[in-house]
């Protein structure tokens, strides 16, 4: 088999499984609770949060965890959004976020609050002055995502943060769930507040991320309860989930250190390939996009189609984000990116993880001349 | 010495086949239920056979399960998802004053955005009337959220005769059963709840997951927004190894209910005996009759609670003050406080909640100890 769908979810690995195991079994009690199988989890549990802290070079006070990217997402912008509200009721985002951000901001604009919309170039990229020039006296929170999860553009997060550093009052979220393996940030350097990060995208767990918030950012929370981390998330913590987590994190950092040379020449050599395809046209651009993802169009064919057959094949690639590929609309962030409706109809999403090969690039490609022609025929595209 | 685990209801080892079927899932079934090829159909089919079953163990149907990540989400998701769904009908919710905070916590969140509350009392046994919650009801009320057992003191309370009343006043009414799912029977076809909350790590599933049953029709505003997941209300990657996990229990949990319901209430009965037959001076907090089998929360006058949970630990035995969830610092408990009008009370309480690893000598060697420290404190 052929997984090429790592954008979507990415197998668990080994030592993430026992770790979770082990803390599952060893680590049970519950960190709330004062006797000691309650202190040797919050033990644990901190150890854990020191652990991821030190990865993304933040304070471990700066580390909440959550359910994942979603979680993430929502408790970064509504909880900005609504505990700033008496200052402003403006925001700011881009046209291609993740479904996750969207319609957080669409709750929102329910409410009465006003959302700016950033267009995107060709690319898929926005422009850093594009943002400075939105920001308004009423602006609270900018949020942009890192890199796009169906095309791989990388936003420049940098450049932003750093303009944004001239309204101090104003909180800046990035959603880092596809960059956190394969283009991690510098989060000082970038100057971002809130950053999401998601497990199950770096071969962690199903069910658990992070929300890095910077020292002095303050947001209304989503889950009431226990006043577990530092009353921002309430719920009993998923310590064996957590731990498992932060080895993760730490193993794909330690991948991408290895592997980032080899995984750029990988989606080199398949962006080459695919130009030789009749009809193929490639959404991912050729410089600035996260070396695990290509985003690739066959305008006139239906992208179910394709993917069918090449699971057949036993190769498995996704149409845009999981989360959206049940419905049969078009890809927003391709339309936003103005390249057509044609092309946002009939995308393919191809993504890496570190343990890709050649070979299996190979194998896809040499399917695609098999199938494409094919098809081009019976459509008469 | 052995370690004695004593706080299950703050949270329950894994069941080892609960902790098999989710590596088994992890390793096996990798992908995105939402991703439309072969390995996002294999997770798909494993999340649905697991909802299947978290239907089924309450009688409900499959759509009427939302996965969340726990307890706390289902009761936020509960009570706030209801609440603004319905502003439009009416800004007034009940509950009562023993809530989990995951619960008290967000209705006074509610407070703040306009909603008005009314906060039941219970009797001294931690019994809520059904007069007061017919009382309480106006023509504003839209919601009734009152919990199944007592998470601290293990009151069971008369859910089913409050869901009547609910819906005959055309009023939505919701549970929170963490504690006691898995060991009260509850059948949706025949009690008219329209929310309840459910959490996995309390009946020896996994943590970080839970579920909330929302009956079909009821109408939610979601919590977490993006992708389509749960039916649109509940975004986010379903977590479905940790389903898995969560149904291996719930299975177990079904099929010993009897058996465990029995074997909690032995050591919880061989418990009071001991301390009894210790000389323990001590009364029983919660009701006599109507409790759940695996909590007993015992008032043990004249003891200093921190430092008495202090020496039981020193002894190898977990015990609790009350919720783990207000603790990380022993605060007076609010359970107790609405019981007793008695500061004592609750500075001197303590609460075992029993589970399936413990057994009838471990009970005794806790009355032991407790017999042991309370000497020690009252000739020091």
């Amino acid at each position: 088999m052929v997984y090429l769908d790592n954008s979507a979810t990415t197998l668990p690995w080994q030592e993430v499984l026992d770790t979770y195991q082990q803390a599952a079994s060893a680590y049970f009690g519950n960190p709330s609770s004062l006797h000691r199988p309650g202190v040797e989890a919050e033990t644990l549990l901190g150890k854990a949060r020191e652990a991821a802290a030190s990865i993304l070079k933040v304070k471990s006070s700066e580390v909440i965890f959550t359910s994942g990217g979603t979680e993430g997402n929502n408790l970064a912008i509504k909880g900005t959004a609504v505990e700033h509200q008496n200052r402003g009721k403006h925001l700011i985002t881009s046209a291609v976020e993740h479904p996750s951000a969207l319609e957080a901001f669409a709750q929102l604009e329910a409410f009465g609050y006003e959302v700016t919309y950033l267009p995107v170039n060709k690319e898929g990229r926005i422009r850093p002055e594009d943002v400075e020039n939105a920001v308004r006296e009423d602006t609270t929170l900018v949020s942009i995502i890192h890199v796009n999860n169906e095309t791989g553009t990388i936003q420049p997060i940098e450049e932003i943060g750093k303009r944004l550093a001239a309204y101090p009052k104003l909180y800046f979220h990035t959603d880092h769930v596809q960059g956190a393996a394969h283009v991690p940030l510098d989060l000082g350097k970038a100057n971002v507040d809130l950053c999401t990060i998601s497990a199950h995208k770096f071969h962690g767990l199903k069910g658990t991320g992070m929300l890095y918030i910077k020292d002095g950012t303050v947001l209304s929370p989503l889950f009431h309860g226990g006043g577990q981390e530092q009353k921002i998330r309430a719920g009993t913590e998923n310590v064996p989930g957590i731990a498992a987590m932060a080895k993760a994190l730490r193993l794909a950092r330690e991948q991408h250190t290895k592997e980032a040379k080899r995984m750029y020449e990988l989606q080199k050599y398949l962006l080459q390939e695919l130009e030789k395809i009749d009809g193929a046209q490639v959404n991912t651009p050729q410089t600035g996009a996260a070396p695990h993802i290509v985003n690739v169009s066959f305008p006139g064919l239906k992208p179910e189609v394709i993917i069918q057959a090449l699971t057949k094949r036993d190769i498995h690639v996704s149409t845009k984000s999981a989360c959206s590929s049940k419905l049969n609309e078009p890809s927003h962030v391709i339309e936003a990116a103005g390249l057509g409706q044609e092309r946002a109809d009939s995308a393919i999403r191809i993504s890496f993880s570190f343990e890709t090969i050649k070979e299996e690039i190979e194998k896809l490609i040499d399917v695609f001349h098999e199938i494409i022609p094919e098809m081009k025929k019976v459509m008469g595209a | 010495m052995k370690n004695i685990y004593a706080d299950h209801a703050a949270s329950a080892p894994v069941h080892h086949e609960a902790a098999k079927a989710m590596m088994e899932a992890m390793e096996n079934n990798i992908g995105n239920p939402s991703s439309i090829h072969h390995y996002g159909r294999k997770a798909r089919m494993q999340l649905d056979q697991a909802r299947q079953q978290l239907a089924d163990s309450i009688g409900a149907a499959v759509d009427e399960i939302i996965l969340t990540s726990g307890g706390t989400e289902a009761d936020n998701l509960a009570l706030v998802g209801y609440a603004k769904a319905h502003k439009d009908q009416g800004s007034h919710i009940i509950t009562t004053q023993i809530e989990h905070h995951a619960v008290l916590h967000t209705c006074e969140r509610l407070e703040n955005q306009g909603f008005d509350v009314t906060y039941i009392p219970v009797n001294q046994y931690g019994q809520v009337s059904l007069e007061a919650v017919q009382e309480a009801i106006t023509d504003k009320t839209i919601l009734v959220s009152v919990m199944h057992g007592n998470n601290e003191v293990g009151t069971i309370q008369p859910i089913e005769e409050i869901a009547d009343i609910a819906q005959a006043n055309n009023v939505a009414f919701h549970t929170d059963a963490v504690q006691s799912y898995g060991l009260m029977p509850i059948d949706m076809k025949q009690t008219p709840v329209t929310l309840m909350s459910v959490s996995s790590h309390k009946i020896n599933g996994p943590k970080g997951i839970g579920f909330l049953y929302a009956k079909k029709g009821t109408k939610l505003m979601p919590f977490l927004t993006g992708g389509e997941q749960e039916k649109k209300r509940r975004a986010g990657t379903e977590n479905v190894a940790a389903a898995a996990g969560f149904a291996k229990a719930v299975e177990m949990a079904v099929e010993q209910r009897e058996e465990r319901a029995g074997f909690y209430q032995q050591l919880s009965d061989y418990f009071l005996k001991c301390l009894e037959s210790e000389g323990v001076r001590f009364e029983l907090n919660g009701a006599k009759e109507e409790r759940l089998p695996h909590i007993t929360n015992i008032f043990i006058p004249n003891i200093s609670l921190e430092s008495f949970l202090v020496q039981l630990d020193l002894a190898g035995i977990a015990a609790s003050s009350g919720s783990a969830c207000t603790a990380g610092s022993v605060e007076p408990s609010h359970v107790l406080s609405a019981m007793f009008n008695d500061p004592n009370r609750s500075a001197s309480s303590l609460r075992f909640s029993f589970g399936q690893g413990n057994s009838f000598e471990e009970v005794e060697q806790i009355a032991k100890e407790i017999r042991t420290i309370v000497h020690r404190m009252n000739s020091g």
